[in-house]
């Protein structure tokens, strides 16, 4: 639950209002991409794509059932519409998402490929490989986003591994760096709308996010990386929420 | 091979537009002919292998028909979760190649050993793998993985391979390739060994033992149908592979006759379960290893002699 909270401000900025897709034409050649590689925060994402018309919300019902494909983390693209990579194991869905950058290159096509990334996952050394081959083949169509919510699954990030200074890192390997609220709406539209960059450099946006934000007892309380919220949570949540019951 | 696959990947190039090649630092010259193909259509991705693995699987997941090329322990043990995630999960028609396979670069140590490529990249759901026995076979298994809906590993020697087919032979994924029949035992030969087999042929010929000469250039899927038949025909089932003994083609081939209730014996010959420390050319290390025509016979007419 920490985990998706902390990224559904930025999944809704994109999907309501960046990128550009059909619901109806999932496929369509011409479509941005959108890879969630922090892939455990699926759920979010399930719900924002149920949002934007890629399947009813009431399939949404099936969440953890045996047999369904809503679970942890996203299923491949050929079982369920609107997934472009399953994530799960962290460092993937960016050299991905460079890939399918480099294909519309190739291509011809003038779509844009997003990733929503998380701190803990900048541990892997795969996302530093794809972020000095996007820097030197400058792959201005490539935007990440970082749900830089300073923890990782057993501490602080800026602990486990020497994160810091984050941006100034992408900074220092090619990448048009730029840090928002990741909960501020307006900025975050704001920066979004920066890319692509005019000097060809990918853009990786850092954004500073609270995990659990929304819920007063799940607020940067890293306990909520793995803990499944009691009923009468689930009800408190809610309200604090303003969710319908 | 090396620069059969060069050749052969700038032939592709020329006819399909969705060909792309992705080298791993490599092969510096080899692919300037490719490069005046389309020099956009051509990645020097750096030494960053998981990286490049989920680079290609990105390209093939956007339509295009991308070639990964380095040595082989840096395209398959190296980066095998993106082999197996990016790649194989999303059923990506991403082409893997690994150069100087085996004990092609015997002198430069185990790091450049590869021994265990076959048998991890088998493992994997939906992944071909083949080990083409020379340049002409090379070709057609590039040719062909081409038309395939999902990952292909193609494991390829170093340099001045001998051609073994006279002429190009009608090469299918999973279809086993007769270079010369026989009755007595037969010869399963995966890769670039071959030549080894053959003169191996010729001494038990010598000795009145009639060997069939079998390239097995896909072993995953197994070509069970040859294998059925082949094992009413013969008395003795051989395998020879420069492959560690674990789960290469004779694993392949052991497992089919287990649950296939095959009765006849099988002999495997591959590296054992160990490192190599000493230095060595591939030839020595061959020697070593007892992968030699001399030793593929002796122990070939032993094992029949008890059949």
């Amino acid at each position: 639950m920490g985990s998706c909270l902390s990224c559904v401000d930025i999944l809704t900025a994109l999907y309501f209002a960046v990128l550009r897709i059909d619901p109806a034409n999932p496929r369509d050649a011409t479509r941005d991409r959108f890879i969630l590689s922090k892939g455990h925060g699926a759920p979010a994402l399930f719900q924002v794509l149920a949002k934007r018309g890629f399947y009813p919300e009431s399939m949404l019902d099936t969440y953890g059932q045996d047999g369904g494909v809503f679970a942890e983390h996203p299923p491949t693209p050929d079982h369920l519409a609107g997934i472009e990579a399953a994530t799960g194991s962290l460092g993937h869905g960016l050299p991905m998402g460079l890939g399918m950058a480099l294909a519309g290159r190739i291509q011809h096509q003038a779509y844009n490929v997003y990733a929503v990334l998380s701190d803990g996952e900048c541990n892997e050394g795969s996302v530093w490989e794809a972020a000095m081959l996007a820097a030197a083949q400058r792959v201005s169509n490539l935007c990440i986003v970082i749900d830089f919510n300073k923890w990782q699954a057993t501490g602080r990030s800026r602990e486990v591994m020497a994160l810091d200074p984050l941006a100034d890192k992408w900074r220092a390997f090619g990448w048009n760096a730029i840090e928002v609220d990741g909960h501020d709406m307006t900025a975050l539209l704001n920066v979004l709308q920066q890319h692509p960059a005019k000097d060809g450099r990918p853009t990786a946006i850092i954004a500073h996010t609270i995990k659990g934000k929304g819920v007063s007892f799940m607020e940067d309380d890293n306990n909520w990386h793995y803990r499944i919220p009691t009923a009468d949570e689930v009800i408190k949540a809610k309200q604090e929420l303003g969710v319908p019951a | 091979m090396r620069n059969a696959f060069a050749d052969e990947m700038t032939k592709l190039a020329q006819q399909d537009s969705r060909v792309v090649l992705l080298s791993g630092d490599i092969g510096n010259k080899l692919f300037d002919k490719f490069k005046a193909v389309d020099e956009r259509r051509f990645y020097n991705c750096g030494v960053a292998e998981a990286n490049m693995m989920g680079v290609a699987a990105g390209m093939a997941l956007s339509g295009l028909r991308p070639v990964v090329y380095t040595i082989t322990p840096f395209t398959t043990t190296r980066c095998f979760e993106q082999i197996r995630v990016d790649a194989c999960y999303h059923k990506a028609p991403v082409v893997i190649v690994g150069t100087g396979s085996g004990l092609s670069y015997a002198e430069l140590g185990p790091t450049h050993h590869s021994l265990e490529d076959m048998a991890i990249l088998r493992t994997l759901p939906g992944m071909r793998v083949m080990a083409p026995c020379d340049p002409a076979e090379l070709r057609l298994a590039l040719q062909a993985a081409m038309h395939e809906d999902g990952p292909v590993y193609i494991r390829i020697g170093k340099k001045g391979e001998p051609a073994i087919h006279p002429q190009a032979p009608n090469l299918k994924i999973g279809k086993a390739i007769v270079v010369r029949e026989g009755t007595d035992v037969a010869l399963l030969s995966a890769g670039t060994i071959m030549p080894e087999v053959l003169k191996a042929a010729d001494l038990l010929k010598a000795q009145g033992i009639s060997a069939e000469v079998v390239s097995f250039h896909t072993i995953k899927p197994l070509d069970v149908a040859y294998l059925a038949a082949a094992s009413k025909r013969v008395k003795l089932v051989a395998t020879i592979e420069e492959h560690g003994l674990i789960g290469g083609l004779g694993s392949a081939v052991a497992e089919w006759r287990a649950a296939a209730n095959a009765a006849t014996p099988l002999i495997c010959f591959g590296t054992p379960d160990e490192f190599m420390h000493e230095v060595g050319s591939q030839e020595y290390a061959r020697a070593k290893y007892g992968l030699t025509s001399e030793n593929i016979a002796v122990r070939v007419r032993a094992a029949l002699s008890k059949t």
